[in-house]
C-alpha cells in the first residue's frame, strides 16, 4: 500500500473560480431570489411576500399567469419549430456535403459563415432584408403577390424569426452530424453492400445509430439556444405584432426592465431557469445512459 | 459454389500505371478452387487487403478479368456477386438483436419469413449462438460479434466464398484458438471456399490449405504450409515464415558444395550452371542448424535466447550473422562452437529466387 499524506490545500487553488462565481453568478441570483419573495410600494422598502408571486405566476387565471403561459407556449412552439426543421435538415445536408477532396473545405466554410456572425448583426441583416419596402426578401414576397408584413403579420413574424434561427444554426446541426458521419468506419458501409442493404437501410441501421451520440448534443445545444432566443425577436420583431413573437425572453425583459415589476420578474426568471435546469438534466441523463450502453 | 479465377488482375489505385512500382498489385494470376481454405499472408501494405476488395467488389482491378465459376463478374457490383466478407472490426448493427442482424441480408433480398426463420436458426446453431438470439447485438464481446458478421456471410445459401479480412484483430487471444477452430469447422461443414487475410503466420498456418505468401503486390509463393517452411521459393517466404526466419548467407556454389566466407558447406543436390551475375545465397532455417559438440563449421556465439521450448544461439560464421539451435548442455556467449548444417534443408537461392538442383 502507499501511504498518501492527507493534504487538502489544493483546495485553496479553487477559491479564486469560487470568488468569480460569487460575483458573476451566486450573489446576482441571490438578489433575484430576494426580490421573487418580497414587495415593494417603492422608496427601496421592501416588504415579505410569501410565495404569493409564484402562486400568480403559475395560475392561468391571472393577467400575469395568461401572461406567462402564452409566453412559455409560444417558446416551446418555437423551440419545437426550429429543432423539427433543423435536425432533419442538418442531418440531409451533412449527408450530402462531400467527404474527399477540395470541395471538402470550401464546403464546411461556407457552411458555417452564418454562425460566426453576431446576434444583434443577424438580426439587423434581416430587419433591412425583410422590410416589404426596400428589403431584398420581403420586397420580392411582396411582388409575388404574398401577404407578407414582418410588422403586421404575426405569421409572417413568426416564419421569419424561424428562417433566422434555420439560417443561422442548422450549419451546427451539419457540422456535428458531418463530424459523427465520418467517423463511422468504412467496413459498415462495405457490409451493408455485401449485405444487400439499400440506401435507406443503410441511413436507419448504420448512419443514424452512429449519430445517435452527436444527434443528442446537437439537440440540446438547439433547445437551449432557441429557448433563450431573444436578439432575433427583439431586433426584427420586437416581440410583434401585438404580442405573437414575445417569447419567454422579451416577455421576462419588458415586465422587469420595462414595466419594473421586480416581484412578477423574479418569480418568472426563476421558474424560467428551472425549466431550463429541469430539460438539461433530462438530456444529461439520456446522454450518459448511451455512454454507458454505448460499445467500444 | 464456385471456383474464383483471377486472370491477370492488377490494380493501381488512381488510375494509369507508369512503371510497375504505382501497382498495388502486380498483375496476378491464380485459381481459388472451391472447398478449400487459403490464406493472403504478408506484411501491412503489400496488397492483400485490395486484392480481397477485388474480389468481394469493393474495388474494381484496374486490368485483368474476375471470374466466378465461368461467368465474368469483373463489374458486378458487391450485392450481386454472392460473397461474405468479415472484417477486421466487427461489424454489426447496433439497434438490431442477433436475429434481425442475422435475417438482415435475407430480408434484403425478400425472402418469405419461414425461410429466413428457418436459415437463421441453422446458422445460429452451427455458430453457437443459439441462445443470444433475442439478445440487443451492441452488448456482446468482441468475438460473439465477430461470429454475428461472419453469419451474416453465412446465412445466405447462395453465398460462394467467404472472406476474412484480418477478423481475429480485435480478439482477446485467449479466445483466438477458440474461435479460428469454429472458423475451422464451419469450412469443413458448409464446404465453402474461404480466403483469410492476415499478417500473423500462425492464423495462416492453422487455417488454410494452402496459403499465398504477398510482398510488395505480388504473390511469391503458393504452397501448403509444409512447402513454406521445408521449402521456400522466395528469400522473402524463407525470412517472413517461421520465428525467427530463415538464415541466408551469400556464397559460392559449385557442384554439391558451397562456399560461405571461405568454409566449404555440403549441400542437398547438385547445382549447375549458376550464373555468376546475379546474388547467390544459401538458405537454411535455424531448425536445421545446430550448435554440436561434433565436427562442423567453427562459429563464435555472440547472445543466446532462451525460449524455454529450445535455444537459439546468434552466432557469426565467419562474418556472417547466423541463428542456430544450441543445447542446454553448451555453454555459450563468447564460445566459439561448431555448427554442423543439415544439406537436405538447405537451398540455394539466385536473385532471391530457389533453384533446383539436381539428385546426386
Amino acid at each position: 500500500m502507499i501511504d498518501k499524506p492527507v493534504n487538502n490545500r489544493a483546495w485553496f487553488f479553487v477559491l479564486p473560480v469560487l470568488g468569480v462565481v460569487l460575483f458573476s453568478s451566486i450573489i446576482p441570483v441571490m438578489t433575484v431570489v430576494n426580490y421573487s419573495v418580497q414587495d415593494t410600494m417603492g422608496a427601496n422598502s421592501f416588504f415579505w411576500n410569501g410565495d404569493q408571486w409564484f402562486r400568480d405566476l403559475l395560475n392561468p387565471t391571472t393577467t400575469i399567469g395568461a401572461r406567462f403561459n402564452d409566453a412559455l407556449f409560444r417558446t416551446l412552439a418555437f423551440s419545437l419549430a426550429c429543432l423539427l426543421i433543423e435536425v432533419p435538415l442538418g442531418i440531409a445536408l451533412a449527408l450530402c456535403a462531400p467527404r474527399k477532396g477540395w470541395a471538402v473545405g470550401i464546403s464546411l466554410v461556407v457552411i458555417a459563415l452564418p454562425m460566426l456572425i453576431p446576434w444583434n448583426v443577424v438580426g439587423t441583416i434581416w430587419q433591412i432584408f425583410t422590410r416589404e419596402d426596400i428589403g431584398l426578401f420581403g420586397a420580392a414576397l411582396v411582388g409575388l403577390g404574398l401577404h407578407y408584413n414582418v410588422t403586421q403579420e404575426p405569421i409572417s413574424a413568426w416564419m421569419t424569426i424561424v428562417v433566422i434561427d434555420v439560417w443561422h444554426w442548422t450549419p451546427l446541426v451539419i457540422l456535428l452530424s458531418y463530424a459523427g458521419l465520418r467517423a463511422i468506419p468504412d467496413a459498415y458501409y462495405q457490409a451493408a453492400r455485401i449485405d444487400g442493404a439499400s440506401r435507406w437501410a443503410v441511413f436507419f441501421n448504420i448512419e443514424l445509430p452512429k449519430l445517435q451520440k452527436v444527434l443528442v448534443i446537437a439537440v440540446l445545444l438547439r433547445f437551449m439556444q432557441t429557448f433563450m432566443i431573444y436578439t432575433e425577436p427583439f431586433v426584427v420583431t420586437g416581440g410583434g405584432p401585438g404580442s405573437a413573437t414575445t417569447f419567454l425572453s422579451i416577455d421576462l425583459d419588458k415586465i422587469a426592465l420595462g414595466q419594473v415589476d421586480l416581484g412578477n420578474a423574479a418569480a418568472m426568471s426563476l421558474v424560467y431557469y428551472l425549466i431550463t435546469l429541469t430539460v438539461c438534466w433530462i438530456f444529461f441523463t439520456i446522454m450518459t445512459q448511451l455512454e454507458r450502453r454505448g460499445d467500444v | 459454389m464456385t471456383s474464383i479465377t483471377l486472370d491477370r488482375i492488377a490494380h493501381a489505385y488512381g488510375g494509369k500505371p507508369r512503371s510497375e512500382s504505382d501497382y498495388q498489385l502486380k498483375p496476378f494470376q491464380h485459381v481459388w478452387e472451391q472447398g478449400f481454405a487459403y490464406a493472403l499472408l504478408g506484411p501491412s501494405g503489400c496488397g492483400k487487403t485490395t486484392l480481397l476488395n477485388i474480389i468481394s467488389g469493393l474495388v474494381i482491378p484496374s486490368e485483368g478479368r474476375l471470374l466466378f465459376g465461368d461467368k465474368d463478374v469483373t463489374h458486378l457490383p458487391t450485392e450481386q456477386r454472392n460473397i461474405a466478407q468479415v472484417f477486421q472490426f466487427p461489424v454489426i448493427y447496433d439497434t438490431m438483436t442477433v436475429a434481425e442482424n442475422l435475417a438482415f441480408p435475407l430480408k434484403n433480398r425478400r425472402l418469405a419469413k419461414p425461410v429466413i426463420d428457418r436459415r437463421v436458426a441453422e446458422i445460429a446453431k452451427m455458430l453457437d449462438l443459439s441462445a443470444d438470439l433475442n439478445r440487443r447485438a451492441r452488448g456482446l464481446t468482441a468475438d460473439a460479434k465477430q461470429k454475428i458478421s461472419l453469419g451474416r456471410g453465412l446465412v445466405r445459401s447462395d453465398v460462394s466464398a467467404v472472406l476474412f479480412d484480418e477478423p481475429l484483430t480485435v480478439i482477446d487471444p485467449a479466445l483466438k484458438w477458440e474461435l479460428r477452430s469454429k472458423l475451422k469447422s464451419v469450412h469443413r461443414a458448409l464446404d465453402l471456399l474461404m480466403i483469410y487475410v492476415t499478417h500473423d503466420q500462425t492464423e495462416a498456418l492453422t487455417f488454410a490449405d494452402k496459403v499465398v505468401v504477398m510482398n510488395d503486390g505480388r504473390a511469391v509463393q503458393i504452397g501448403a504450409p509444409a512447402d513454406l517452411f521445408y521449402r521456400p521459393e522466395h528469400t522473402f517466404v524463407g525470412y517472413f515464415i517461421g520465428s525467427p526466419g530463415m538464415n541466408f548467407m551469400p556464397a559460392a556454389v559449385k557442384g554439391d558444395r558451397a562456399d560461405v566466407a571461405g568454409f566449404e558447406v555440403r549441400l542437398g543436390a547438385i547445382y549447375r550452371d549458376l550464373s555468376s551475375d546475379q546474388s547467390v545465397q544459401v538458405g537454411v532455417r535455424p531448425e536445421f542448424v545446430s550448435a554440436t559438440s561434433g565436427p562442423g563449421l567453427p562459429a563464435q556465439v555472440r547472445r543466446v535466447v532462451d525460449l524455454g521450448r529450445k535455444r537459439l544461439a546468434h552466432v557469426t560464421l565467419g562474418n556472417h550473422p547466423l541463428v542456430v539451435g544450441i543445447p542446454r548442455e553448451m555453454e555459450g556467449v563468447g564460445d566459439v562452437v561448431n555448427i554442423s548444417i543439415d544439406p537436405a534443408n538447405t537451398h540455394v537461392y539466385v536473385a532471391d529466387i530457389r533453384v533446383q538442383g539436381t539428385a546426386p
